[in-house]
């Protein structure tokens, strides 16, 4: 896709085509071309967006405005005002300016991208984060203040539950409902941990709100104690990250200074405080079973489950663990209103998104969109394309967990119901964008290393599996491969989903099972021509088990 | 004085110094294990067994916990430690054609291993959370991202 400065999609599901949608994406050909903005303006033809009332949709980005019903004859005006002169033909757009499902109307904050809403990153970049007096000045610690005060832990757990968050980590599992667990709980003393490890490749949104507002996470955790019973909380944040630990140190010495940690909080009776504890270079460590071991000074292997840490946690007390982004939502939920958070998103999954940007585009970085968004969408308006106009391949939305998104699905909303619906998992919201230059086995083989290097070795399907994966996709580049080998990784794949003891090994099949569903040809090229089509794989002819 | 009684000594207060400021309870093991490593560069025999003494933790426990994580060496490392990262991000913006120069210009020597001269320590990484502006290679505390292939000499000629 290339770098265009106006993106119109027309849908074309069965509705849509049957009332002339076709015809009017030919009437939209021909304008743009009237209009010499053929160089400008890029046309596309999309699925189902669940808006039969108002179908065939016309929806024009960056401004997301939503046009329907419109016909053929609606099209030269559409094209004169909207993409040439730049004005929204007010009598064309459809009623109820939103779509299910999909990026909403919004309106745009002055500097910010289209459509962006930030709330968990509402002040990075806005203010210091090593001032307290900053974060007070912009609302912060009015949401603890308003808990403590006037709120029982009961309503505090019910707004979360309304508000329908879900957790951000990449699980996916409702926040109120894991409070309302771990409040329900036995124990004499109950914990709070923010899962800060952030390991998974691709994914740096939690380091960006923890260097650029770490008071909120102080704020959210200290919320998160109130609500299930707890005083005491640990922030484990992987060891690579000396900056968010020392700016998290400084904000709990900051905040003990102006009581809002410590003994009698806000003046009330609610006691807390907070340990920063440092991670060891361990991804398995952000499992949150592995890294209660981790916090009691052992190997990171993860426990078998059940009992759940809501119940028998660090030392075996009840423990909520959470995401960062999970908790920096909190705040703004308690400020606002549950309603108000459900205003963004979608249904089942309301809220916004920090998604990374990655891989062969020409802008990477960080964005805070509604939930629903679709790579199409990302790619050409947030990143800008692909680089050197290189053709769209395959996505990873998960990092190196997650499925493995072909071209023909980008145009499904991003959020966890749309995509469990086509059989993907949407996982931490990394989004690794690769062009036709990369070689699926080559990622594959770079994958299940990654996974093979990193797990902890307590069970063996994970242990051996992942070993004789890496082994089978080495051998694959390597031109030496066999059908048997295909055969085996898939056995291999399917055992590692069923009998692992945690989420990384029965995850290490998912990118192999989703290249080998949609990318079967290319892999059997390796194979059966001894050629890697893409030129990146070594194909020496030789592979001996080394290591 | 040996190396190997200085090493000794310095284990010991390296160790004192991390029990002081953190205490002995388990808990802190692992925190006590990132600052041995990070004074000393790696964490010899003569640490492990005072932090068994100290804590009271069996040193096979110890072993085992120091050889899980991967910012903790049990083995000396070079001078100058470089970390190249290669996971999926990395690779895919470009990483495999810095790996290969970068294993070039320090001498043709892989992942884990030391010069001869004992100048560089090479070390593949798992993602480091840098991602937006891959390939990155790290040099002890130094860390350089969108790095090209043409930028690997002149990045390790800075160091001495």
């Amino acid at each position: 896709m290339k770098a265009v400065r106006s993106m119109v999609l027309v849908t074309n599901d069965p509705i849509s085509l049957q009332r002339g949608a076709q015809a009017v994406y030919d009437c939209l050909q021909e304008e743009v071309n009237k209009f010499g903005l053929a160089g400008e303006v890029s046309l596309a033809m999309i699925g189902d967006v669940a808006r039969e009332d108002a179908a065939p949709l016309v929806i024009v980005y960056p401004e997301a405005v939503v046009y329907g019903p419109v016909t053929p004859k609606d099209v030269p005006l559409l094209v004169e005002e909207h993409l040439y002169k730049g004005r929204i033909a007010a009598d064309l757009q459809a009623t109820n300016r939103e779509l299910t499902g999909r990026v909403a109307w919004l309106s745009t904050r002055k500097g910010a991208l289209p459509a962006e809403q930030r709330i968990v990153l509402e002040r990075v970049g806005v203010i210091n984060p090593e001032d307290i007096q900053d974060y007070i000045n912009h609302d912060g610690y009015t949401a603890l203040r308003k808990a403590l005060t006037s709120l029982t832990p009961a309503d505090v757990i019910a707004e979360i539950k309304k508000s329908g968050l879900k957790g951000r980590g990449g699980a996916g599992f409702p926040t109120g409902l894991k409070w309302d667990f771990v409040a329900k709980a036995t124990g004499d003393r109950k914990y709070v941990i923010c899962n800060a490890d952030e390991s998974e490749p691709g994914t740096f949104k939690d380091r960006v709100i923890l260097e650029g507002d770490p008071h909120s996470i102080v704020e959210a955790v200290t919320l998160a104690g109130f609500a299930v019973g707890a005083n005491e909380a640990y922030i484990y944040v992987r060891g690579e990250y000396q900056l968010a630990q020392q700016r998290l140190k400084k904000a709990i010495i900051q905040a003990h200074e102006m009581r809002f940690l410590g003994k009698g909080i806000c003046g009330t009776c609610f006691d807390f405080d907070i340990h920063v504890h440092s991670g060891a270079g361990a991804y398995i460590c952000g499992e949150e079973t592995a890294l209660i071991e981790s916090i009691e000074g052992k190997r990171g292997e993860p426990r078998s489950r059940p009992p759940y840490p809501t119940t028998h946690g660090l030392w075996g007390k009840p423990t909520l663990v959470n995401n960062v982004e999970t908790l920096a939502n909190i705040p703004a939920i308690i400020r606002h209103g549950a309603s108000w958070y459900q205003g963004f998103g979608t249904k089942s999954s309301p809220g916004t998104k920090a998604y990374t940007i990655l891989g062969n585009v020409n802008v990477t970085g960080l964005i805070e969109v509604p939930m629903g968004i679709t790579l199409r969408e990302v790619i050409s308006i947030y990143a800008k394309g692909m680089k050197n106009n290189a053709t769209f391949k395959l996505a990873q939305t998960g990092g190196s967990s997650g499925s493995v998104v072909p071209a023909s699905l980008q145009d499904t909303p991003m959020d966890f119901d749309s995509f469990n619906k086509v059989g993907l998992s949407l996982g931490s919201g990394a989004l690794l964008i690769c062009d036709e230059s990369t070689c699926v086995v080559d990622l594959a083989r770079v994958i299940v290393n990654f996974f093979r290097f990193e797990s902890c070795g307590k069970c063996s399907p994970c242990r051996i599996g992942s070993q004789k994966a890496y082994e089978i996709l080495t051998r694959i580049s390597e031109g030496v491969g066999t059908l048997k080998d295909l055969e085996d990784l898939e056995k291999i794949a399917e055992n590692l989903y069923q009998l692992s003891n945690c989420g990384l090994g029965q995850t290490v099949g998912t990118p192999v099972r989703d290249i080998l569903k949609h990318f079967r040809a290319e892999v059997e090229a390796h194979i059966r021509l001894k050629v890697c089509p893409t030129g990146v794989c070594a194909m020496s002819g030789r592979w001996s088990p080394a290591k | 004085m040996t190396l190997d009684g200085q090493i000794e000594i310095d284990a010991i207060a390296a160790v004192q110094k991390a029990v002081q400021q953190h205490g002995t309870i388990r808990d802190e093991l692992i925190p006590i294990l990132i600052d041995v490593n990070r004074e000393i560069g790696y964490l010899p025999a003569a640490a492990l067994e005072e932090i068994s003494r100290q804590l009271r933790v069996p040193k096979s426990q110890l072993f085992s916990v120091a050889t899980f994580y991967q910012m903790l060496s049990t083995t000396p490392r070079g001078a100058h430690v470089v970390q190249f990262c290669e996971s999926a991000p990395c690779h895919v913006e470009g990483g495999r054609k810095v790996w290969h120069t970068l294993m070039d210009a320090l001498g043709g020597i892989k992942s884990g291993e030391t010069t001869p001269d004992g100048k560089w320590t090479l070390v593949t990484t798992s993602c480091l959370g840098l991602c937006g502006m891959g390939p990155i290679i790290i040099v002890d505390d130094d860390i350089y991202g969108n790095v090209n292939p043409q930028q690997v000499a002149e990045i390790l000629s800075r160091y001495a």
